[in-house]
């Protein structure tokens, strides 16, 4: 599947930068430039050629050399710009995911278990809130209370724990709110099943009747959304980083589409896809571990797809 | 009789409480299982039974459900006033129930052998690796290979399922065991097989049986007592013999009408007129009055109360007090 996506992804940017309005060669060379001039430099970089063409010599460049390209406005390999900006972005990324899992699937149960009490209410109140939030307006309320009135923490900068505590949960906050509704929801269905009876019949504790018996059954919507938001999250929180000035993904991208870089927001898209295809496949391997009936089937399309040549 | 009954339910009263007022699922049940017997417990869907059941466990949702008086007995002791922790080492190790659908009662993500040792470990001090094995033996036990202790419930049939069930309920030699239509979701030859298996086991435990059932044969061939409930109300109560050959409620009679016979004529089936009454909005006096072809004035006032008409047969209707026999 992973293959198709990014080729699929690939032609679709291609295309919409293919027709943007524009003459990238005339970007380059900016005002000064002379129709001449122009002229080489689009012949120089196969501007000229039909479209079928060029696309099929970035397929070639991206897929057997791995190569991206160069940025027009710094000349330097696309590649080496989206490495430079990844690590930000990762890390970004785990510790938001990281957060939103560990107070988001918690608070989840708690609500599900006391369904309808204040408690409850309060929670789904609050996941409403944030759901709705903006994230940059979060980060910049964020930045208002915690760095300038209290000073706890920096107001820009990744590098050190205490600065990415802000970005983080600027990030957490939104998709925390879907992960609690997800487990609550999930959590809700799973407690009224027949073998959670069972289990409570055998003399089982409550606590470990909803640990091992329910939330194991409950995981497979949880890990998708989580999936999902580490997916959004590696492609970078353009938003949180222009506002907190992390040098990510996201800034590189806004950076790369304010100067018309074409190569850069094609490597950029093309990259994000593949960084979300790359956690689609982990999750849905995740999903084999957590569910016997899934793992099932999966072994028995392994199986048709072996034995489907010899016939 | 010195001892007290294994199972002793005395003047229950199960509702669920909804918005719009209470619903009466059991209305003042009386019912007695002595030890090593089996009684049977026939009615209608929504009759009560599974409640009642679930109320004997203590594990009706609360809210809405709740036990509004009464007692249950069990070896003497009003499992009523017991904490939740004491309940905890009763369900399980002493009493235990095989539910309805065995397609949805096993957990799917735990294997069929962690789910047996799981109730093992819970109920005795066997070591992890022991209470294995004995997982093992009891699957052994219902007739499924032990090798396939390492399989989970979705590589199973609807039959196998529900002989794990069984395997988990026996799993600590329960004093009583549960069944609520243990074989209901299952065609007709398992069923054979699941009851045959539970008859032998249950003689082997030594374990006393409640059957909820609403198949009259079933209960025929399992049951020493028989217990006819409609409403949430035991209707009529007595050896399965008696009741058999002697049924006098007439919801009884109408039950046994409504059997067809193999070598009758083609007739239409009979039935009993009219449907369950909705238990949140009950008939006047007697539940059962509005489809009853021999009601009178009386019954429409007045609730019935239990009348003993012979030595161990209990009915509740207003026109059978023993000297009236039809």
């Amino acid at each position: 599947m992973l293959i198709p996506v990014l080729v699929g992804v690939a032609f679709v940017i291609f295309v919409l930068l293919y027709l943007t309005p524009g003459d990238p060669a005339r970007i380059i060379l900016g005002t000064q430039s002379t129709p001449e001039t122009v002229k080489a430099l689009r012949a120089e970089m196969g501007l000229d050629d039909p479209f079928i063409v060029q696309f099929g010599r970035y397929l070639f460049n991206v897929f057997f050399r791995g190569d991206l390209g160069r940025t027009y406005v710094t000349k330097t390999l696309v590649t080496d710009e989206i490495m430079s900006a990844f690590p930000q972005t990762l890390k970004l990324a785990f510790w938001s995911v990281l957060l939103l899992s560990a107070v988001g699937i918690p608070v989840g149960i708690v609500s599900a278990i006391k369904q309808y009490s204040l408690l409850d209410n309060a929670v789904m109140l609050l996941a409403m809130i944030a759901t709705a939030m903006p994230v940059f307006w979060l980060g910049l309320l964020l930045i208002l209370l915690f760095s300038v009135h209290l000073g706890w923490f920096p107001s820009s900068g990744f590098d050190t724990p205490m600065s990415m505590v802000l970005p983080c949960v600027a990030v957490a906050t939104p998709s925390m709110a879907v992960v609690v509704r997800m487990t609550r929801s999930s959590m809700l269905e799973v407690i009224r099943q027949d073998y959670i009876r069972t289990a409570r019949a055998k003399g089982q504790k409550e606590s470990v009747i909803i640990l091992r018996h329910a939330l194991i059954n409950a995981l497979i919507p949880i890990i998708t959304i989580i999936g999902l938001q580490f997916g959004v999250a590696l492609g970078g929180a353009v938003l949180t980083e222009s506002v907190f000035s992390i040098h990510g993904l996201g800034r590189l991208m806004v950076d790369g589409i304010k100067m018309r870089d074409y190569p850069l927001v094609q490597g950029g898209v093309l990259y994000t896809a593949f960084a979300f295809s790359v956690v689609n496949l982990f999750v849905d391997i995740l999903y084999a571990y957590v569910d016997p009936r899934i793992k099932a089937q999966y072994q028995r399309a392994g199986g048709t797809k072996r034995t489907a040549p010899s016939r | 009789m010195s001892d007290p009954p294994l199972l002793d339910i005395q003047d229950l009263v199960i509702r669920y409480e909804k918005r719009k007022g209470a619903v009466c699922a059991v209305e003042g049940l009386n019912l007695r299982l002595e030890r090593g017997k089996t009684l049977g417990f026939v009615g209608e869907t929504g009759a009560g039974k599974t409640t009642a059941a679930l109320g004997i466990m203590r594990l009706l949702p609360e809210p809405p459900g709740k036990i509004v008086s009464g007692r249950i007995l069990f070896n003497g002791e009003n499992l009523l006033d017991k904490s939740e922790d004491e309940m905890r080492s009763i369900r399980g190790g002493k009493i235990a129930m095989i539910f309805q659908d065995p397609m949805t009662s096993l957990n799917p993500v735990a294997t069929i052998g962690d789910q047996i040792t799981e109730m093992i470990s819970l109920h005795s001090d066997l070591s992890r690796r022991d209470s294995i094995r004995k997982a093992s033996d009891m699957l052994d036990l219902v007739g499924i290979r032990r090798e396939r202790a390492g399989d989970y419930p979705h590589q199973l049939s609807g039959g196998m399922k529900q002989r794990v069930v069984i395997a988990i309920a026996l799993a600590c030699s329960p004093e009583l065991l549960i069944a609520d239509e243990p074989t209901t979701a299952l065609d007709v030859t398992i069923q054979a097989q699941v009851l045959d298996l539970m008859k032998g086991l249950k003689e082997a435990f030594s374990t006393s049986l409640l059957m909820i059932s609403h198949d009259l044969g079933i209960v025929a061939e399992f049951c020493d007592d028989t217990a006819i409930m409609y409403a949430g109300r035991v209707v009529e109560y007595a050896s399965t013999a008696e009741l058999f050959g002697n049924p006098i409620h007439p919801y009884t009679r109408g039950l046994f009408g409504s059997i067809p016979s193999i070598t009758g004529g083609k007739g239409d089936l009979r039935t009993i007129p009219g449907l369950t009454p909705d238990a949140s909005n009950l008939p006047p006096g007697c539940p059962f009055q509005p489809r009853c072809d021999i009601a009178g004035p009386e019954c429409s006032k007045e609730a019935p109360r239990p009348t003993e008409v012979k030595f161990g047969h209990y009915c509740l209707c207003h026109l059978n007090r023993g000297e009236n026999q039809p």
